[in-house]
Protein backbone atom coordinates (compact mmCIF):
# COMPACT_ATOMS: atom_id res chain seq x y z
CA UNK A 1 0.00 0.00 0.00
CA UNK A 2 3.02 2.29 0.45
CA UNK A 3 2.75 3.42 -3.46
CA UNK A 4 -0.67 4.95 -3.24
CA UNK A 5 0.21 6.69 0.24
CA UNK A 6 3.53 8.10 -1.67
CA UNK A 7 1.15 8.95 -4.68
CA UNK A 8 -1.62 10.54 -2.29
CA UNK A 9 0.95 12.74 -0.09
CA UNK A 10 2.79 13.63 -3.33
CA UNK A 11 -1.17 15.36 -4.17
CA UNK A 12 -1.30 16.71 -1.25
CA UNK A 13 2.73 18.78 -1.49
CA UNK A 14 1.46 19.88 -5.05
CA UNK A 15 -2.22 21.34 -4.29
CA UNK A 16 -2.29 25.15 -3.72
CA UNK A 17 -4.84 24.63 -1.29
CA UNK A 18 -3.10 22.79 1.10
CA UNK A 19 -0.58 25.84 1.84
CA UNK A 20 -3.82 27.68 2.89
CA UNK A 21 -3.63 26.71 6.64
CA UNK A 22 -0.07 27.29 7.14
CA UNK A 23 0.20 30.31 5.87
CA UNK A 24 -3.09 30.98 7.83
CA UNK A 25 -1.81 29.62 11.15
CA UNK A 26 1.34 31.41 10.86
CA UNK A 27 0.20 34.77 9.80
CA UNK A 28 -2.11 34.66 13.07
CA UNK A 29 0.45 33.28 15.48
CA UNK A 30 3.04 35.91 14.24
CA UNK A 31 0.20 38.62 14.31
CA UNK A 32 -0.43 37.87 18.22
CA UNK A 33 3.19 37.39 18.99
CA UNK A 34 4.00 40.60 17.71
CA UNK A 35 1.12 42.53 19.70
CA UNK A 36 2.30 40.49 22.47
CA UNK A 37 5.77 41.09 22.30
CA UNK A 38 4.81 45.60 21.57
CA UNK A 39 2.13 45.29 24.04
CA UNK A 40 2.38 42.78 26.32
CA UNK A 41 3.25 43.85 29.91
CA UNK A 42 -0.13 45.42 29.85
CA UNK A 43 -1.55 42.27 28.51
CA UNK A 44 0.08 40.69 31.69
CA UNK A 45 -0.81 43.65 33.91
CA UNK A 46 -4.31 43.10 32.94
CA UNK A 47 -4.27 39.56 33.95
CA UNK A 48 -3.10 39.84 37.12
CA UNK A 49 -5.32 42.56 38.45
CA UNK A 50 -7.04 40.61 40.22
CA UNK A 51 -4.88 38.45 42.75
CA UNK A 52 -1.94 41.56 42.59
CA UNK A 53 -3.46 42.10 46.48
CA UNK A 54 -3.07 38.47 47.43
CA UNK A 55 0.13 37.51 45.52
CA UNK A 56 3.42 38.39 44.61
CA UNK A 57 4.55 36.63 41.53
CA UNK A 58 8.35 36.97 40.72
CA UNK A 59 10.08 36.87 37.08
CA UNK A 60 8.41 36.50 34.05
CA UNK A 61 5.02 35.91 33.54
CA UNK A 62 4.47 37.00 29.98
CA UNK A 63 7.13 34.37 28.67
CA UNK A 64 7.15 31.80 25.99
CA UNK A 65 5.30 28.90 27.37
CA UNK A 66 2.31 31.69 28.93
CA UNK A 67 2.21 33.08 25.25
CA UNK A 68 2.24 29.28 23.49
CA UNK A 69 -0.58 28.52 26.40
CA UNK A 70 -2.95 31.48 25.06
CA UNK A 71 -2.07 30.47 21.60
CA UNK A 72 -3.21 26.86 21.62
CA UNK A 73 -6.41 28.20 23.44
CA UNK A 74 -7.23 30.81 20.31
CA UNK A 75 -6.24 28.55 17.73
CA UNK A 76 -6.94 25.03 18.61
CA UNK A 77 -10.56 26.17 18.46
CA UNK A 78 -9.69 27.28 14.55
CA UNK A 79 -6.71 24.00 13.08
CA UNK A 80 -10.17 21.56 12.90
CA UNK A 81 -11.59 24.06 10.37
CA UNK A 82 -8.41 24.19 8.79
CA UNK A 83 -8.22 20.49 8.99
CA UNK A 84 -11.24 20.10 7.32
CA UNK A 85 -10.23 22.20 4.30
CA UNK A 86 -8.14 19.14 3.66
CA UNK A 87 -9.41 15.82 4.64
CA UNK A 88 -13.39 16.55 3.76
CA UNK A 89 -11.47 16.89 0.44
CA UNK A 90 -9.79 13.81 -0.20
CA UNK A 91 -12.27 11.66 -1.33
CA UNK A 92 -15.22 14.26 -2.29
CA UNK A 93 -12.79 16.37 -4.60
CA UNK A 94 -11.44 13.52 -6.23
CA UNK A 95 -15.37 12.29 -7.51
CA UNK A 96 -15.47 16.01 -7.98
CA UNK A 97 -12.33 16.24 -10.30
CA UNK A 98 -13.51 12.72 -11.95
CA UNK A 99 -10.32 11.38 -11.02
CA UNK A 100 -11.85 8.92 -8.54
CA UNK A 101 -12.02 6.14 -11.82
CA UNK A 102 -8.91 6.42 -12.39
CA UNK A 103 -7.86 5.60 -9.12
CA UNK A 104 -10.67 2.96 -8.70
CA UNK A 105 -9.49 0.98 -12.11
CA UNK A 106 -6.15 0.59 -11.07
CA UNK A 107 -5.36 -2.82 -9.45
CA UNK A 108 -5.70 -1.40 -5.46
CA UNK A 109 -8.70 -2.27 -4.05
CA UNK A 110 -11.26 0.64 -2.79
CA UNK A 111 -10.37 -0.25 0.72
CA UNK A 112 -6.38 0.54 0.00
CA UNK A 113 -7.32 3.45 -1.57
CA UNK A 114 -9.55 4.74 1.05
CA UNK A 115 -6.83 3.81 3.55
CA UNK A 116 -4.29 5.24 1.94
CA UNK A 117 -6.21 8.60 1.46
CA UNK A 118 -6.83 8.74 5.15
CA UNK A 119 -3.00 8.00 6.34
CA UNK A 120 -2.20 10.92 3.79
CA UNK A 121 -4.24 12.85 5.78
CA UNK A 122 -3.61 12.09 8.70
CA UNK A 123 -0.07 12.83 7.87
CA UNK A 124 -0.93 16.48 6.73
CA UNK A 125 -2.64 16.93 9.72
CA UNK A 126 -0.32 16.02 11.46
CA UNK A 127 2.73 17.91 9.59
CA UNK A 128 -0.04 21.22 10.80
CA UNK A 129 0.28 20.37 13.87
CA UNK A 130 4.18 20.41 14.04
CA UNK A 131 4.26 23.87 12.06
CA UNK A 132 1.46 25.47 14.97
CA UNK A 133 4.23 23.83 17.84
CA UNK A 134 6.92 25.13 16.04
CA UNK A 135 5.41 28.27 16.04
CA UNK A 136 3.84 28.84 19.14
CA UNK A 137 6.22 26.95 21.38
CA UNK A 138 9.74 26.92 20.12
CA UNK A 139 9.29 30.46 18.25
CA UNK A 140 7.74 32.11 21.73
CA UNK A 141 10.19 30.53 23.36
CA UNK A 142 12.90 32.28 21.59
CA UNK A 143 11.23 35.72 21.09
CA UNK A 144 10.13 35.68 24.77
CA UNK A 145 12.03 33.70 26.65
CA UNK A 146 11.24 30.72 29.30
CA UNK A 147 9.85 31.10 32.81
CA UNK A 148 7.56 29.65 35.18
CA UNK A 149 4.35 28.84 33.67
CA UNK A 150 1.79 30.61 35.72
CA UNK A 151 -2.07 29.76 34.69
CA UNK A 152 -4.96 31.67 36.12
CA UNK A 153 -8.06 28.93 36.07
CA UNK A 154 -11.68 30.19 36.84
CA UNK A 155 -11.32 29.73 40.09
CA UNK A 156 -7.88 28.51 41.00
CA UNK A 157 -4.50 29.55 39.57
CA UNK A 158 -1.56 27.16 38.42
CA UNK A 159 1.75 27.42 38.96
CA UNK A 160 4.09 24.73 37.19
CA UNK A 161 7.91 25.55 37.69
CA UNK A 162 9.87 26.30 33.95
CA UNK A 163 11.95 22.70 34.18
CA UNK A 164 8.74 21.14 34.38
CA UNK A 165 6.71 22.80 31.63
CA UNK A 166 8.29 21.76 28.45
CA UNK A 167 7.30 17.89 28.32
CA UNK A 168 3.71 19.29 29.41
CA UNK A 169 3.36 20.79 26.02
CA UNK A 170 4.76 17.39 24.27
CA UNK A 171 1.83 15.73 25.84
CA UNK A 172 -0.49 18.13 25.22
CA UNK A 173 0.49 18.31 21.11
CA UNK A 174 -0.12 14.76 20.96
CA UNK A 175 -3.10 14.95 22.88
CA UNK A 176 -4.27 17.28 20.33
CA UNK A 177 -2.93 14.92 17.40
CA UNK A 178 -5.89 13.06 18.13
CA UNK A 179 -8.34 15.61 18.52
CA UNK A 180 -7.82 16.51 15.02
CA UNK A 181 -6.86 13.22 13.65
CA UNK A 182 -10.92 12.87 14.75
CA UNK A 183 -11.71 15.93 12.91
CA UNK A 184 -9.75 14.62 9.71
CA UNK A 185 -11.65 10.93 10.19
CA UNK A 186 -15.19 13.33 10.22
CA UNK A 187 -13.87 14.81 7.47
CA UNK A 188 -13.51 12.07 5.64
CA UNK A 189 -16.66 10.39 6.57
CA UNK A 190 -18.43 13.45 5.09
CA UNK A 191 -16.62 13.41 1.62
CA UNK A 192 -17.33 9.82 1.48
CA UNK A 193 -20.98 10.80 1.23
CA UNK A 194 -20.57 13.54 -1.13
CA UNK A 195 -19.80 14.00 -5.16
CA UNK A 196 -18.52 17.79 -4.33
CA UNK A 197 -16.16 19.48 -2.79
CA UNK A 198 -17.82 21.91 -0.90
CA UNK A 199 -20.93 20.04 0.84
CA UNK A 200 -18.32 17.88 2.85
CA UNK A 201 -16.00 20.73 4.09
CA UNK A 202 -19.33 22.65 5.16
CA UNK A 203 -20.73 19.73 6.69
CA UNK A 204 -18.01 18.76 9.04
CA UNK A 205 -17.41 22.53 10.23
CA UNK A 206 -21.29 22.15 10.82
CA UNK A 207 -20.98 19.05 12.94
CA UNK A 208 -18.38 20.25 14.67
CA UNK A 209 -19.76 23.43 15.56
CA UNK A 210 -23.29 21.12 16.27
CA UNK A 211 -21.80 18.84 18.63
CA UNK A 212 -19.32 21.63 20.63
CA UNK A 213 -22.67 23.39 21.19
CA UNK A 214 -24.02 20.13 22.69
CA UNK A 215 -20.87 19.47 24.85
CA UNK A 216 -20.82 23.14 26.03
CA UNK A 217 -24.38 23.04 27.60
CA UNK A 218 -25.68 22.38 30.45
CA UNK A 219 -28.89 20.88 29.80
CA UNK A 220 -29.54 17.21 31.60
CA UNK A 221 -30.99 15.57 28.70
CA UNK A 222 -27.51 16.73 26.61
CA UNK A 223 -25.79 15.58 29.76
CA UNK A 224 -26.31 11.47 28.83
CA UNK A 225 -24.93 12.06 25.34
CA UNK A 226 -22.21 14.53 26.33
CA UNK A 227 -19.30 11.94 27.47
CA UNK A 228 -19.34 9.99 24.02
CA UNK A 229 -18.99 13.35 22.01
CA UNK A 230 -15.71 13.64 20.71
CA UNK A 231 -16.42 17.24 21.09
CA UNK A 232 -16.13 17.12 24.72
CA UNK A 233 -13.00 15.54 24.55
CA UNK A 234 -11.56 17.71 22.16
CA UNK A 235 -10.12 20.28 24.30
CA UNK A 236 -8.69 18.13 26.82
CA UNK A 237 -5.06 18.88 26.18
CA UNK A 238 -5.61 21.08 29.13
CA UNK A 239 -5.50 18.49 31.80
CA UNK A 240 -1.49 18.50 31.11
CA UNK A 241 -1.55 21.99 33.39
CA UNK A 242 -3.48 20.67 36.21
CA UNK A 243 -0.89 19.81 38.38
CA UNK A 244 -1.51 17.84 41.86
CA UNK A 245 -0.37 19.10 44.64
CA UNK A 246 1.05 17.76 48.40
CA UNK A 247 -0.84 17.73 51.63
CA UNK A 248 1.03 20.59 52.32
CA UNK A 249 -0.36 22.47 49.24
CA UNK A 250 3.35 22.42 47.44
CA UNK A 251 2.79 21.53 43.48
CA UNK A 252 4.02 18.10 42.78
CA UNK A 253 6.99 18.31 39.85
CA UNK A 254 6.14 15.97 37.01
CA UNK A 255 2.16 15.17 38.25
CA UNK A 256 -0.95 15.02 36.20
CA UNK A 257 -4.18 15.99 38.33
CA UNK A 258 -6.20 13.81 36.41
CA UNK A 259 -4.65 11.03 34.26
CA UNK A 260 -7.71 8.91 33.89
CA UNK A 261 -9.47 11.80 31.95
CA UNK A 262 -6.51 12.20 29.30
CA UNK A 263 -6.63 8.39 29.07
CA UNK A 264 -10.64 8.32 28.69
CA UNK A 265 -10.28 11.10 26.50
CA UNK A 266 -7.50 9.41 23.72
CA UNK A 267 -9.83 6.02 24.26
CA UNK A 268 -13.60 7.93 23.06
CA UNK A 269 -11.18 10.02 20.52
CA UNK A 270 -9.59 6.44 18.92
CA UNK A 271 -12.78 5.26 18.71
CA UNK A 272 -14.88 7.69 16.48
CA UNK A 273 -11.80 8.00 14.31
CA UNK A 274 -11.99 4.16 13.71
CA UNK A 275 -15.46 4.60 13.14
CA UNK A 276 -15.68 7.09 11.35
CA UNK A 277 -13.15 5.92 9.16
CA UNK A 278 -14.34 1.96 9.13
CA UNK A 279 -17.86 3.57 7.95
CA UNK A 280 -15.87 5.73 5.00
CA UNK A 281 -14.26 2.09 4.05
CA UNK A 282 -17.80 0.54 3.72
CA UNK A 283 -19.76 3.48 2.08
CA UNK A 284 -16.89 3.97 -0.30
CA UNK A 285 -16.73 -0.21 -0.99
CA UNK A 286 -20.55 -0.11 -1.89
CA UNK A 287 -20.72 3.03 -4.17
CA UNK A 288 -21.44 2.91 -7.52
CA UNK A 289 -18.58 5.49 -9.02
CA UNK A 290 -20.80 7.60 -11.38
CA UNK A 291 -18.42 10.99 -12.01
CA UNK B 1 -10.40 -17.24 -26.53
CA UNK B 2 -12.43 -14.42 -25.09
CA UNK B 3 -11.23 -11.53 -23.11
CA UNK B 4 -14.07 -10.22 -22.18
CA UNK B 5 -17.49 -12.49 -21.39
CA UNK B 6 -20.34 -10.74 -20.10
CA UNK B 7 -23.45 -12.60 -19.36
CA UNK B 8 -27.15 -11.42 -17.81
CA UNK B 9 -25.44 -8.23 -17.06
CA UNK B 10 -28.27 -5.63 -15.79
CA UNK B 11 -28.16 -2.64 -13.78
CA UNK B 12 -30.83 -0.78 -12.38
CA UNK B 13 -30.62 2.78 -10.43
CA UNK B 14 -34.16 2.59 -8.27
CA UNK B 15 -36.96 1.73 -11.46
CA UNK B 16 -34.56 2.88 -14.57
CA UNK B 17 -32.95 -0.13 -16.09
CA UNK B 18 -29.48 1.15 -17.18
CA UNK B 19 -28.92 -2.34 -18.58
CA UNK B 20 -30.58 -4.95 -18.74
CA UNK B 21 -29.49 -8.87 -19.16
CA UNK B 22 -26.71 -7.61 -21.78
CA UNK B 23 -24.54 -11.07 -22.68
CA UNK B 24 -21.41 -10.38 -24.98
CA UNK B 25 -18.20 -11.87 -26.01
CA UNK B 26 -15.20 -10.06 -27.03
CA UNK B 27 -12.30 -12.15 -28.81
CA UNK B 28 -8.58 -11.66 -28.28
CA UNK B 29 -7.33 -9.01 -30.79
CA UNK B 30 -10.53 -8.10 -31.95
CA UNK B 31 -11.34 -4.08 -31.89
CA UNK B 32 -14.90 -3.78 -30.76
CA UNK B 33 -17.23 -1.42 -30.93
CA UNK B 34 -20.19 -0.29 -28.65
CA UNK B 35 -22.07 1.64 -29.98
CA UNK B 36 -25.47 3.42 -28.45
CA UNK B 37 -26.97 6.84 -28.35
CA UNK B 38 -26.34 8.82 -24.92
CA UNK B 39 -27.92 7.06 -22.31
CA UNK B 40 -28.29 3.81 -24.12
CA UNK B 41 -26.33 2.04 -21.01
CA UNK B 42 -22.74 1.79 -23.21
CA UNK B 43 -21.50 3.62 -20.14
CA UNK B 44 -22.79 1.88 -17.22
CA UNK B 45 -21.68 -1.33 -18.84
CA UNK B 46 -18.08 -0.05 -19.08
CA UNK B 47 -17.70 1.17 -15.86
CA UNK B 48 -19.09 -2.24 -14.84
CA UNK B 49 -16.60 -4.00 -16.43
CA UNK B 50 -14.01 -2.07 -14.69
CA UNK B 51 -15.58 -2.73 -11.55
CA UNK B 52 -16.84 1.15 -10.90
CA UNK B 53 -20.11 0.16 -10.53
CA UNK B 54 -21.79 -2.88 -8.79
CA UNK B 55 -23.79 -4.98 -10.91
CA UNK B 56 -27.67 -5.80 -9.96
CA UNK B 57 -27.60 -9.29 -11.96
CA UNK B 58 -25.20 -11.14 -13.77
CA UNK B 59 -21.53 -12.25 -14.56
CA UNK B 60 -18.55 -10.59 -15.45
CA UNK B 61 -15.04 -13.09 -16.94
CA UNK B 62 -12.55 -11.06 -18.47
CA UNK B 63 -9.37 -12.99 -19.20
CA UNK B 64 -11.23 -16.23 -18.22
CA UNK B 65 -11.53 -14.98 -14.92
CA UNK B 66 -14.44 -13.79 -12.88
CA UNK B 67 -14.10 -10.38 -12.10
CA UNK B 68 -15.32 -10.34 -8.82
CA UNK B 69 -13.01 -12.84 -7.47
CA UNK B 70 -10.00 -11.25 -9.43
CA UNK B 71 -10.39 -7.95 -9.73
CA UNK B 72 -6.76 -6.92 -9.09
CA UNK B 73 -5.00 -9.46 -11.37
CA UNK B 74 -7.40 -8.36 -13.72
CA UNK B 75 -6.88 -4.84 -13.82
CA UNK B 76 -3.13 -5.07 -14.07
CA UNK B 77 -3.72 -5.87 -17.41
CA UNK B 78 -6.39 -3.25 -18.12
CA UNK B 79 -5.81 0.18 -19.72
CA UNK B 80 -9.36 2.26 -19.27
CA UNK B 81 -9.92 5.90 -20.48
CA UNK B 82 -13.77 6.63 -18.88
CA UNK B 83 -15.76 9.61 -20.83
CA UNK B 84 -14.16 12.79 -20.13
CA UNK B 85 -10.18 12.93 -19.69
CA UNK B 86 -10.76 13.82 -15.89
CA UNK B 87 -6.94 14.91 -14.40
CA UNK B 88 -5.12 16.71 -12.00
CA UNK B 89 -4.89 20.11 -12.72
CA UNK B 90 -1.79 20.86 -10.62
CA UNK B 91 -0.01 18.10 -12.00
CA UNK B 92 2.62 17.85 -15.24
CA UNK B 93 1.77 15.13 -17.21
CA UNK B 94 5.10 14.06 -16.48
CA UNK B 95 3.80 13.82 -12.97
CA UNK B 96 0.29 11.72 -14.34
CA UNK B 97 2.50 9.14 -16.05
CA UNK B 98 5.01 9.08 -13.15
CA UNK B 99 2.65 8.57 -10.67
CA UNK B 100 0.59 6.16 -12.57
CA UNK B 101 3.53 4.05 -13.56
CA UNK B 102 4.05 3.28 -9.54
CA UNK B 103 0.53 1.98 -9.41
CA UNK B 104 1.77 -1.14 -11.46
CA UNK B 105 3.91 -4.02 -10.57
CA UNK B 106 5.77 -4.23 -13.56
CA UNK B 107 8.55 -1.42 -13.22
CA UNK B 108 7.72 1.13 -16.25
CA UNK B 109 11.17 3.27 -16.58
CA UNK B 110 11.59 6.49 -17.39
CA UNK B 111 12.37 5.58 -21.12
CA UNK B 112 8.99 4.09 -21.18
CA UNK B 113 6.77 7.06 -19.88
CA UNK B 114 9.09 9.25 -22.23
CA UNK B 115 8.01 7.04 -25.22
CA UNK B 116 4.20 6.88 -24.10
CA UNK B 117 4.25 10.96 -23.81
CA UNK B 118 5.97 10.76 -27.38
CA UNK B 119 3.18 7.96 -28.57
CA UNK B 120 0.68 10.68 -27.76
CA UNK B 121 2.29 13.24 -28.68
CA UNK B 122 2.79 15.13 -25.51
CA UNK B 123 6.09 15.34 -25.39
CA UNK B 124 7.12 19.08 -25.68
CA UNK B 125 4.33 20.10 -23.23
CA UNK B 126 5.09 16.98 -20.61
CA UNK B 127 6.29 19.48 -18.28
CA UNK B 128 3.16 21.94 -18.31
CA UNK B 129 0.71 21.76 -15.80
CA UNK B 130 -2.78 20.30 -16.94
CA UNK B 131 -4.76 23.08 -16.42
CA UNK B 132 -2.67 24.34 -19.08
CA UNK B 133 -3.76 21.52 -21.84
CA UNK B 134 -6.54 21.90 -24.48
CA UNK B 135 -9.66 18.86 -23.92
CA UNK B 136 -7.67 16.82 -26.89
CA UNK B 137 -4.50 17.21 -24.79
CA UNK B 138 -6.32 15.90 -22.20
CA UNK B 139 -7.38 13.15 -23.98
CA UNK B 140 -4.80 12.09 -24.98
CA UNK B 141 -2.60 11.95 -21.96
CA UNK B 142 -5.70 10.00 -20.67
CA UNK B 143 -5.09 7.71 -23.43
CA UNK B 144 -1.32 7.86 -22.39
CA UNK B 145 -1.89 7.00 -18.73
CA UNK B 146 -4.24 4.12 -19.86
CA UNK B 147 -1.39 2.62 -22.59
CA UNK B 148 1.68 3.02 -20.16
CA UNK B 149 1.27 -0.57 -18.54
CA UNK B 150 1.41 -2.33 -22.00
CA UNK B 151 -2.22 -3.79 -20.93
CA UNK B 152 -3.69 -6.35 -23.03
CA UNK B 153 -7.28 -5.28 -22.80
CA UNK B 154 -8.09 -1.52 -23.55
CA UNK B 155 -11.27 0.41 -23.09
CA UNK B 156 -11.82 3.77 -24.36
CA UNK B 157 -14.96 5.07 -23.92
CA UNK B 158 -16.08 7.96 -26.23
CA UNK B 159 -12.03 8.16 -26.62
CA UNK B 160 -12.97 11.09 -29.58
CA UNK B 161 -14.89 13.45 -27.46
CA UNK B 162 -13.94 17.25 -28.13
CA UNK B 163 -11.32 16.35 -30.53
CA UNK B 164 -10.54 18.29 -33.52
CA UNK B 165 -10.96 16.51 -36.90
CA UNK B 166 -6.87 15.61 -36.51
CA UNK B 167 -7.34 14.49 -33.12
CA UNK B 168 -10.01 12.23 -34.28
CA UNK B 169 -7.86 10.82 -36.88
CA UNK B 170 -4.87 10.54 -34.56
CA UNK B 171 -6.66 8.51 -31.86
CA UNK B 172 -8.72 6.09 -34.92
CA UNK B 173 -4.94 5.50 -36.04
CA UNK B 174 -3.94 4.67 -32.37
CA UNK B 175 -6.29 2.05 -31.67
CA UNK B 176 -5.78 0.32 -35.39
CA UNK B 177 -2.26 0.48 -34.32
CA UNK B 178 -2.76 -1.02 -31.21
CA UNK B 179 -4.69 -3.57 -32.46
CA UNK B 180 -3.31 -4.93 -35.36
CA UNK B 181 0.69 -4.29 -34.83
CA UNK B 182 0.52 -5.21 -31.27
CA UNK B 183 -2.16 -7.64 -31.33
CA UNK B 184 -3.79 -5.50 -28.39
CA UNK B 185 -8.01 -5.85 -27.71
CA UNK B 186 -9.55 -2.83 -27.59
CA UNK B 187 -13.12 -2.14 -26.27
CA UNK B 188 -14.19 1.37 -27.86
CA UNK B 189 -17.49 2.81 -27.06
CA UNK B 190 -19.06 5.72 -28.98
CA UNK B 191 -22.12 7.48 -30.19
CA UNK B 192 -20.34 8.99 -33.16
CA UNK B 193 -21.27 6.16 -35.60
CA UNK B 194 -18.88 6.72 -38.49
CA UNK B 195 -16.22 6.47 -36.01
CA UNK B 196 -17.05 3.15 -35.00
CA UNK B 197 -17.19 2.13 -38.70
CA UNK B 198 -13.84 3.13 -39.41
CA UNK B 199 -12.13 1.39 -36.82
CA UNK B 200 -14.30 -1.71 -35.13
CA UNK B 201 -13.70 -5.37 -36.21
CA UNK B 202 -16.74 -5.98 -34.17
CA UNK B 203 -20.27 -4.37 -33.57
CA UNK B 204 -22.15 -4.58 -30.68
CA UNK B 205 -25.40 -2.09 -30.49
CA UNK B 206 -27.15 -0.94 -27.10
CA UNK B 207 -30.23 1.18 -27.18
CA UNK B 208 -31.90 1.70 -23.63
CA UNK B 209 -29.91 -0.78 -21.81
CA UNK B 210 -30.79 -3.78 -24.31
CA UNK B 211 -28.80 -5.49 -27.00
CA UNK B 212 -29.88 -4.59 -30.51
CA UNK B 213 -27.39 -6.52 -32.94
CA UNK B 214 -24.08 -7.71 -32.39
CA UNK B 215 -21.72 -9.07 -35.05
CA UNK B 216 -18.63 -9.05 -37.39
CA UNK B 217 -19.00 -5.33 -39.02
CA UNK B 218 -18.68 -6.90 -42.20
CA UNK B 219 -21.68 -8.46 -41.80
CA UNK B 220 -23.43 -5.45 -40.54
CA UNK B 221 -23.05 -3.63 -43.19
CA UNK B 222 -24.29 -6.07 -45.81
CA UNK B 223 -23.93 -4.95 -49.57
CA UNK B 224 -27.64 -6.47 -50.39
CA UNK B 225 -29.16 -3.98 -48.42
CA UNK B 226 -27.67 -0.64 -49.29
CA UNK B 227 -29.90 1.62 -48.70
CA UNK B 228 -30.36 4.54 -50.89
CA UNK B 229 -31.49 7.84 -50.66
CA UNK B 230 -33.03 9.86 -53.78
CA UNK B 231 -33.13 13.64 -53.74
CA UNK B 232 -35.52 15.13 -56.68
CA UNK B 233 -36.99 18.31 -57.14
CA UNK B 234 -40.91 16.65 -57.11
CA UNK B 235 -40.56 13.79 -54.30
CA UNK B 236 -44.33 13.07 -54.19
CA UNK B 237 -43.99 12.51 -57.68
CA UNK B 238 -41.27 10.55 -57.47
CA UNK B 239 -42.23 8.70 -54.11
CA UNK B 240 -45.78 7.72 -56.41
CA UNK B 241 -43.89 6.43 -59.80
CA UNK B 242 -41.84 3.96 -57.42
CA UNK B 243 -44.86 2.95 -56.17
CA UNK B 244 -45.76 2.09 -59.21
CA UNK B 245 -43.03 0.22 -60.54
CA UNK B 246 -41.29 -3.02 -59.12
CA UNK B 247 -39.25 -0.69 -56.69
CA UNK B 248 -42.64 -0.17 -54.35
CA UNK B 249 -41.16 -3.57 -52.17
CA UNK B 250 -37.74 -1.33 -51.71
CA UNK B 251 -39.16 1.45 -50.44
CA UNK B 252 -38.50 2.70 -46.43
CA UNK B 253 -40.86 4.17 -44.19
CA UNK B 254 -39.59 7.13 -43.24
CA UNK B 255 -41.25 10.25 -42.27
CA UNK B 256 -38.44 12.65 -44.11
CA UNK B 257 -36.63 11.64 -47.59
CA UNK B 258 -37.48 9.33 -49.83
CA UNK B 259 -34.93 6.33 -49.12
CA UNK B 260 -34.98 2.71 -50.53
CA UNK B 261 -33.02 -0.82 -49.84
CA UNK B 262 -31.38 -2.65 -52.82
CA UNK B 263 -28.58 -4.65 -53.63
CA UNK B 264 -25.37 -2.21 -53.99
CA UNK B 265 -25.25 -3.49 -57.55
CA UNK B 266 -28.72 -3.04 -58.76
CA UNK B 267 -27.80 1.14 -58.26
CA UNK B 268 -27.41 2.29 -61.68
CA UNK B 269 -30.27 0.26 -62.65
CA UNK B 270 -32.43 2.33 -60.65
CA UNK B 271 -30.77 5.54 -61.52
CA UNK B 272 -31.78 4.59 -64.91
CA UNK B 273 -35.58 3.70 -63.89
CA UNK B 274 -35.20 7.28 -62.88
CA UNK B 275 -33.77 9.16 -65.65
CA UNK B 276 -36.18 6.90 -68.23
CA UNK B 277 -39.59 7.55 -65.53
CA UNK B 278 -38.24 11.76 -66.05
CA UNK B 279 -37.99 12.17 -62.07
CA UNK B 280 -35.56 15.29 -61.76
CA UNK B 281 -32.70 13.68 -60.35
CA UNK B 282 -31.03 16.14 -57.76
CA UNK B 283 -28.64 13.23 -56.28
CA UNK B 284 -28.79 9.39 -55.29
CA UNK B 285 -26.91 8.43 -52.54
CA UNK B 286 -26.12 5.18 -51.43
CA UNK B 287 -25.51 5.36 -47.18
CA UNK B 288 -25.30 1.71 -46.37
CA UNK B 289 -23.28 2.70 -43.55
CA UNK B 290 -23.55 1.78 -40.04
CA UNK B 291 -25.22 4.96 -39.01
CA UNK B 292 -28.63 3.69 -40.65
CA UNK B 293 -28.32 0.41 -39.62
CA UNK B 294 -28.05 1.95 -35.97
CA UNK B 295 -31.27 4.36 -36.88
CA UNK B 296 -32.93 1.65 -38.70
CA UNK B 297 -32.98 -0.50 -35.41
CA UNK B 298 -33.29 2.18 -32.71
CA UNK B 299 -35.93 3.86 -34.29
CA UNK B 300 -38.04 0.85 -33.91
CA UNK B 301 -38.05 1.46 -30.21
Amino acid sequence: MWPIIQIELFKIYKRPRTYIAFGAIAALILVIQMGLKIDGEAYAAFLMKDINDTLTVDGKVLNGYLICYILLQLLLVHVPLLVALIAADMLSGEANLGTLRLLFTTPYSRTQWVLAKFVAASFYTILLLIWLAFLALFLSMWIFGTDDLFLMKSNYVVLIQEQDVFWRYLGAFVFASFSLLTVAALGFLMSSLANNSIGPIVATISAIVFFTILSTLNIPLFNIVKPYLFTTHMNNWKEFFDIQVSDSNDAITGSILNVAKIKNSIIILAIHIALFVGASVWIMKKKDILS
Amino acid sequence: MSVIKVQGLSKNFGAIKAVDQLSFEVEAGQVYGFLGQNGSGKSTTIRMLLSLIHPSEGHIEIFGQSLTANRSAILEQVGAVIERPDLYPYLTAQEHLTLFAKLRKQKITAAKIEATLAQVGLLSRANDKVQTYSLGMKQRLGIGIALLHDPQLIILDEPTNGLDPQGIADIRQLIKSLSKDQGKTVLVSSHLLSEIEQIATHILIIHQGKKMAEGPTSSLLDPNKTIVQIKTLDEADAKQKLMASTYRSNLLERTEGLYLTIPKLEIPALNAFLVASHIDLVSLEAKNSLEDYFLQLTSTF
